[in-house]
Formats: structure tokens, sequence, C-alpha cells
């Protein structure tokens, strides 16, 4: 398999269906409008993805690293000058993330040399691989250091590396993701155009995904980061028209979820603007604005499962968890789709379940 | 900076965020000036750093080092101009190979400058425009006018001896421009296929260089022109796309 085919054209792959009366379908991946109806609106998340890997060195000990930058440290999403970041010590992506060699020692001051970008450590962020760096230079060249030198993040379960289009949506605008908003890659203009056929709006909120898993423990509990977003003005008016007309709001993907989750307002609509998401979502938390959730399917554990919990009961995720693994669901970035509604069953809730453990 | 000497004109293009490719020189230049002119935040690209720093400085735009040509090129000048300009609402694919210089007959010429042409005038719009599509969707959807125009030619619809390479490639833009409408218009982005006419440029230079300058059009009265198409848009969205619904 070649990297472009790692990332399959939305029609192929399979779908699991988890309906709100707590019923398991299974589909094509590329059936999904299919569960939709008249009136329903979607919503994507139209990030693009920063290639967020930067080979260099590091100045003080001459050891060769890898710099994930992994979240922004101002509310601006477009401020490229200061931002967080995850650093390796030297090796490739072939290495799955957990057993990458740490990188030498990290202390405030240190400069880090990555291609024709200079940037100084600010300090740990209370992990020594997770630090603040800030860029020298213009924001001009800070754009075109990373737009020349850096890469995708790659995966290993991808065999080979993966190219600035494979990582990039169909609708991706705004460079502010550090990892793909991968749910997206189910959409194509084609199925856009179906949608708007069957009277399904369309619409589209700018999320800073940051990144989904860092292969340390520690680190993956703090997971996510807080994520700037900004739902234009013509969402939030779409969202209180679909909601008033009996509706149903359609996330496509988890970040989607968190920030129109965020923007709820105490009337069931969302406030359009920029805003900054702080919150968890799991099964404790009350669902304000969406109600079916079209994602990748998730490993228990990882903060994107964790937000399945709020749309449906363990037991049922339970069932689906098994449902996946008995019919070889794929369970990464570029794997298989779920598409969770929000449960109308009573919420009870037992242990957390596994899901493709 | 040098702005604002248009007869007092320099905000009727103000938050319209655009790019131009092949902006260091010839139209591309001229778009660059009148559109700065006007208010507009402008990002170009063009292949030499030393001619996109002297155009950058003295315009007041952000300047892009790539070749359109080149696929690698394309998404790390597509994340420059988002990045520069926070989003999209014009791209303007202007720049342009002729092919073989000096111009030969398709028989005398050879497959790798044909193949130069398509890469410049063809695949190159084709790959920027498909990795700004976001951000391009992005405008129309705030109700903007989001345009994309492709610099076309009569040589794309006249066979003239001599023009085989440039030619088909500009005949190939403008069908493609086409589809493009035809496709994108429901998502209100417009596709313009505009021919300058034959105006007074290095590159009219290279294809004829015993032209009677005097009888060819200067590229800054085309950009003129152009970016008062653009105002008329800018202005009135709604009207500017039916008014494309309606042709395509």
């Amino acid at each position: 398999m070649i990297a472009a085919a790692a990332r399959r054209p939305p029609g192929e792959g399979k779908l699991l269906v988890l309906r709100a009366d707590g019923q398991i379908d299974h589909a094509r991946r590329g059936a999904w409008i299919e569960h939709l109806q008249h009136g329903d609106l979607v919503v994507a998340n139209d990030a693009g993805t920063l290639p967020a890997s930067l080979r260099g060195l590091h100045r003080r000990s001459g050891a060769a690293i890898e710099v994930r930058l992994a979240g922004h440290r101002r509310r601006d999403p477009f401020d490229v000058t200061e931002l967080r970041a995850l650093v390796f010590g030297d090796g490739d992506f072939r290495t799955p993330t957990e057993a990458r060699v740490p990188p030498p020692p990290l202390m405030r001051g240190d400069r880090l040399e990555l291609g024709p970008l200079l940037a100084v450590v600010l300090g740990t962020l209370g992990h020594p691989r997770l630090v603040a760096l800030r860029f020298e230079g213009t924001a001009t060249s800070i754009w075109e250091g990373i737009a020349r030198h850096g890469r995708p993040v790659q995966y290993a379960h991808v065999p080979h590396p993966l190219e600035p289009w494979d990582v990039a949506t169909p609708i991706a605008g705004l460079p502010v993701a550090f990892e793909a908003p991968s749910a997206g890659f189910i959409l194509d203009w084609r199925t856009l155009g179906r949608l708007v056929e069957r009277g399904i709006d369309f619409a589209t909120i700018t999320h800073a995904a940051g990144l989904s898993s860092t292969g340390d423990v520690d680190l993956d509990r703090r997971l996510p980061f807080d994520e700037a977003y900004r739902i234009p003005q013509r969402t939030a008016q779409l969202i209180a028209r679909v909601r008033q007309n009996g509706g149903r709001i359609v996330a496509i993907g988890t970040t989607v979820v968190r920030a129109l989750e965020h923007a709820s307002t105490s009337a069931g609509g969302v406030s359009a603007g920029a805003g900054l998401a702080t919150q968890r979502i799991g099964g404790h938390t009350r669902l304000w604005v969406v109600d079916a959730l079209v994602s990748g399917t998730h490993e228990a554990g990882t903060s994107h499962f964790e937000m399945l919990r709020a749309f449906a009961e363990d037991a049922t995720l339970y069932r689906a968890g098994a449902a996946l693994d008995r019919y070889g669901y794929r369970t990464h970035e570029f794997g298989d789709s779920m598409l969770v509604e929000r449960s109308r069953l009573g919420r009870s809730r037992g242990t957390a379940p596994r899901i493709a453990a | 900076m040098n702005t604002h000497h248009h007869h007092g004109i320099g905000r009727r293009l103000e938050n319209m965020r655009v790019a131009v490719t092949g902006g260091s020189a010839g139209l591309g230049l001229a778009l660059v000036a009148e559109l700065r002119a006007n208010g507009a935040s402008v990002a170009f690209v063009a292949r030499t750093r030393a001619d996109v720093e002297r155009v950058a400085r003295q315009h007041g735009a952000c300047g892009i080092v790539g070749d359109v040509a080149k696929k690698a090129d394309i998404h790390p000048i597509a994340l420059q101009i988002i990045g520069a300009l926070g989003g999209l609402d014009v791209l303007v694919n202007n720049a342009s190979s002729l092919g073989p210089v000096p111009l030969a007959l398709l028989g005398d010429t050879d497959c790798e400058d044909f193949a130069q042409a398509l890469e410049t005038n063809l695949l190159g719009p084709f790959r920027l425009t498909k990795a700004l599509l976001g951000p391009l969707s992005a405008s129309a959807r705030s109700g903007k006018s989001a345009t994309v125009i492709n610099v076309s030619s009569d040589a794309a619809r006249t066979a003239y001896a001599g023009w085989g390479a440039y030619g088909a490639s500009k005949a190939a833009l403008d069908l493609m421009s086409r589809v493009w409408s035809e496709e994108m218009t429901q998502w209100g982005v417009r596709f313009l296929s505009l021919d300058p006419g034959d105006m007074d440029t290095r590159l009219h230079a290279l294809a004829v260089p015993d032209a009677d300058r005097e009888s060819l059009r200067h590229p800054d009265e085309v950009a003129r022109d152009w970016v008062s198409r653009l105002v008329v848009a800018w202005r009135d969205p709604r009207a500017a796309r039916e008014a494309q619904a309606s042709s395509a």
C-alpha cells in the first residue's frame, strides 16, 4: 500500500451506525448520508493541518531531535510565534511514538535549529518532552519556514511517509490544526452536493485540533489541550434555524462536538465568534447542541472515546466495541467510521467499556 | 508604500484577500500594484527571491518564493498564502509559460517544453486552486464574492503557427475553468477566464521579439480593468453570483 492509499476514497470502508435506540447497523462508509434526514445540518471542521513535524538539532548538546508542534500558546490560533511542542530524540515515524527515545534534557533558553527555523525553549510544561517555544523572525519568515521544512505528523501504522495532500481534507482552510481533523476525510465535494440535494444543509467551524496522542501515558492523560475555535455567524444562524425546525445537528468529528458544546447557549444554540475550548467531554457531560457524531472508531482510554460516552450508554458502547472487533473494523486516523446518534435511552452507566482494545 | 496614488480609490477593496501567481513582472505585477492601491491584502508568488523581496517591499504585499509548475511547491505556497492573509477571497492564476522559447512549430517542439507549458499553465492552476478550495469556499459561505481568475489568451481559441504548446495549454485551462464553474457555482465560488489581449510584457517580448510595442496594451490598463470588475462583485456578491449562475 502506498501512502495515498492509506487515506481511502470517502466511499470505501465500513461504517458502524449506533442508533439512538441502541440498535447497531453496519453499512458502507459512503452510505453515512443515508442515515441523515431532510432538515438536518452537517457541521464539519474546516481547519487545515500544519506540517507540524520539524527535524533538527538541539544546539547545546548537538543531538538530533524531532519537534512536533502540538498546540497554540496564545488564544489567537493564527499566532505561530509561540507554540507548545513535543520533542523527541533521534528516530522517525517507523518507531511507534511510545517507543521513541527521549530528547536531551531541555532547559529554558536552549536553542533549536529546525531547518531554516530557529526556536528558543521558553520552558518545559510539566513534562520533560513538552515545551513552550518561541520562533525567531517575522510571521512571514516563520510561515515560510514551517511551510518549506515542516512535514505532516507521521503514523507508525502507515508504511510510507504522508505527504501534505494526504492530510488535507477537501474543505481544509486555515492551517490551525496540528493533526488532521481526520473525520473530515469522509467528505468530498460530490457528497456535499448530495447533502444539499437531499435538503441537508452544510456548515463549518474552524477548530485548532491539537495532537491526539503523545505516546506518553502521563501526557496523554492531559489531552486534549485547550483548543481555539471560531464559529462563523452563518453556522450559528443555521444551527438556530435547524433546531427550531426540529432538524438534527450532525457533527463531523470530535473537534466539532467540542467547539459547538463549548459555545452552546442556554437556549440550545451556539454563540458565533472565537472561543477557547477547555472542557473535557465524557460520560458525565450533557450534550446541548450535537445530536449525532460521525467519527473514526476510537479505542477505550483515548479522549475521543471518552467523548462517545456522552452520546451513548456504556453498555451500548460495549456492544459496539464487540461489533467493531468481530467485523474487523480499522481503528486509526485513516480507518473505518462510526455514526453515533445521541441516545434516547436512560443514562445508566456501568464501568468503562473497551472498544476494539 | 506605493499605494493610494490612484484617484482616491484606496479603500474600495478593503478586507479583500487576494493571491496572485507570477506577481513579480508583467500583468501579475500590475495586478499586485492595482490591488494594493485599492486597499486589498495581497500575497503573490514568483520564482526569484530577489524579485519577490523587491516587489513585496515596494507594494506592501506578502511575497512568496515558489514555482507553481512544481507539484512539491504547491502546498507550501498555499500554506504561506493563508498564513499571510488569514483566508482567501480571490485567486489569480496568472503565472504562464510559453513552452519553447523562441516559439517553435509543433514539429520542432521538444516534449519537455510542451510539458513545461502544461505544468505551468494547466496543472499548476489546477493544483493551487484545489489546495485553496477550502479557504475560497469558506469565503463564499461567509457571503463574500469568492473568485478564481484564470488568465486566458486568444491563442486558446485560434490556431496560430508556433503557439501550439501555449495555445493547447490555455485551451485546456479555459475548459477547466468552465468545468470548475459548473461544479462550484452552487458553492458560491466564481471562476472567470479572462483574456488580457496582447500586452507589452516580458512574456510577449520573448514570443514576438520584433512586435510594435506601441500597438500593445499596457498591463496597468488591463489590471485597472480587471480590478474594477472585482470591485463591482465585492460590493454586490449576490448579483455577481447570479450573473455567474445564469452564464453557467
